[in-house]
């Protein structure tokens, strides 16, 4: 890793500015990065560090809304009270990458502009409804998390484009959200399959807003629209959880591989979502 | 490549050293700095040999740029006795044997340092999910969750002092 040059930008401007040269690559907690340069998979001239930036590690909530900085840590976002009562399922996906170790600097940003098919925050980020807000030469702009990844390891920021925050919206009385991941063992492992699933009931229990996303069954983490859409206007019935069941199966386009094959996936995929949706809706009474 | 000059704090002594743009914090730490307590197991995040506690945080030094130190407040093995006096996780791992190669044991020893800063009493449940990212090839691991536990009440007893 000898000839990389080392830049901290201390503002958004600056950044941009650096991601100019040909060459350059952003690094927030760098818990990919680094291990891709060290393998030669990464070959970067110029390593762009997000963290001096402030604010960009920031937590904050806005009139109900939560805006988690690019670079937040998943240590930090585990350990921020008020996101951990709105988004349980955010946080718990966030909490799921890697060890404590990799806790201490891991970060949103960093996990979906990876864009393995496999990152745990990325279905439960689509499933919440969250926007990424990106910065570029010409100003900021507003994307949903699901028009980000567009490939393995590839997603549609342009190269002086910066992910600077994420915005999750305000959420209704009644709302829940989980995350669910399947990995051989307990710990430290990569997701055979992933689900996050977000709801919104009225008083009555029914669901009256749902969003079902599935992660590590295709090129890239999936919303499952008509997974959502049996849901809405039921109570959560088991002719509702077999139609999401059934969608999420429909939409999954996995691979086989030594941590499962397509057929086990995808069966995974659905039971998966269907538990996710049982413990948001769960979630959303309490 | 040019090498940036940077100032941080390793074991609450202020410490300068040059850094390349492409340096971990482990090598700096074992190269610059003489710090060959810290141990490189894969250089990959996955094994936590490399555990050292910044500003707060315990992380891998191999998945840290040398550079993004400077003003960091580092913890390093080197710092965990005091002025030759053990500290108690470090006399509870002898007391248990919680070693053998002792490759993985000042990641251990980091690693459980930065649990009970922040959990004075964890459960053995805490203590086992905190430390999934220090693999040992030697212990099996029991000895060594015991050891945390023992030193946990150690330091909660020697608290009021």
């Amino acid at each position: 890793m000898s000839g990389v040059e080392y830049l901290s930008p201390g503002s958004v401007a600056e950044a941009v500015k650096a991601l100019q040269v040909e060459g350059a690559r952003v690094m927030a907690g760098g818990t990919d990065l680094l291990v891709q340069m060290r393998v030669g998979r990464a070959k970067p001239r110029v390593v762009v560090d997000l963290k001096r930036i402030p604010g960009i590690a920031d937590i904050r909530e806005q009139d109900g809304a939560f805006i988690i900085g690019a670079a937040a840590s998943g240590a930090a976002i585990g350990e921020h009270e008020g996101l951990r009562k709105a988004w349980p399922g955010v946080v718990e996906a966030a909490n799921l990458i890697g060890s404590t170790q990799v806790q201490g600097r891991a970060s949103l940003g960093g996990n979906l502009c990876n864009a393995s098919p496999a990152a745990d925050s990325v279905p439960a980020l689509i499933a919440a409804g969250a926007a990424c807000v990106i910065a570029g030469p010409k100003g900021e702009r507003e994307a949903p998390v699901e028009a980000i990844q567009t490939a393995p390891g590839k997603t549609s920021l342009a190269a002086n484009e910066v992910l600077v925050a994420f915005r999750l919206p305000k959420r209704a009385v009644y709302s829940g959200d989980a995350y669910l991941r399947l990995i051989p063992r307990t710990e430290m492992d990569i997701a055979v399959v992933g689900a996050g699933v977000s709801v919104t009931l009225d008083a009555s229990g029914k669901c009256v807003d749902a969003r079902v996303s599935v992660g590590a069954v295709a090129p890239t983490a999936l919303l499952v629209e008509a997974a959502g859409a049996a849901l809405i206007g039921s109570s959560f019935e088991e002719v509702a959880l077999a139609k999401l069941e059934a969608a999420v199966a429909a939409a999954a386009k996995p691979i086989s591989d030594k941590r499962g094959t397509a057929e086990y996936r995808t069966k995974v995929a659905a039971v998966l979502a269907r538990r996710a949706a049982l413990i948001a809706r769960d979630r959303a009474k309490a | 490549m040019s090498r940036k000059v940077v100032n941080a704090t390793v074991n609450g002594e202020p410490v300068e050293f040059l850094a390349g743009g492409g340096q971990s914090l482990l090598d700096a730490l074992r190269d610059e700095l003489r710090l060959t307590g810290s141990k490189e197991g894969c250089g990959t995040g996955d094994c936590g040999a490399c555990s050292v506690i910044v500003d707060g945080r315990l992380v891998c030094a191999c998945l840290m740029l040398a550079p993004e130190a400077e003003g960091k407040r580092i913890e390093t093995i080197e710092g965990l006795a005091d002025n030759g006096h053990l500290h108690p996780l470090q006399h509870q791992f002898l007391e248990h044997a919680a070693l053998q190669c002792g490759f993985c044991t000042p990641g251990l020893l980091m690693a459980s340092k930065a649990l009970l800063d922040r959990n004075p009493d964890p459960t053995e449940t805490e203590v086992r999910y905190w430390l999934a990212g220090n693999i040992c090839r030697c212990t099996g691991y029991d000895k060594v969750v015991r050891a945390v536990m023992d030193a946990a009440a150690d330091l909660r007893q020697e608290k009021p002092r």
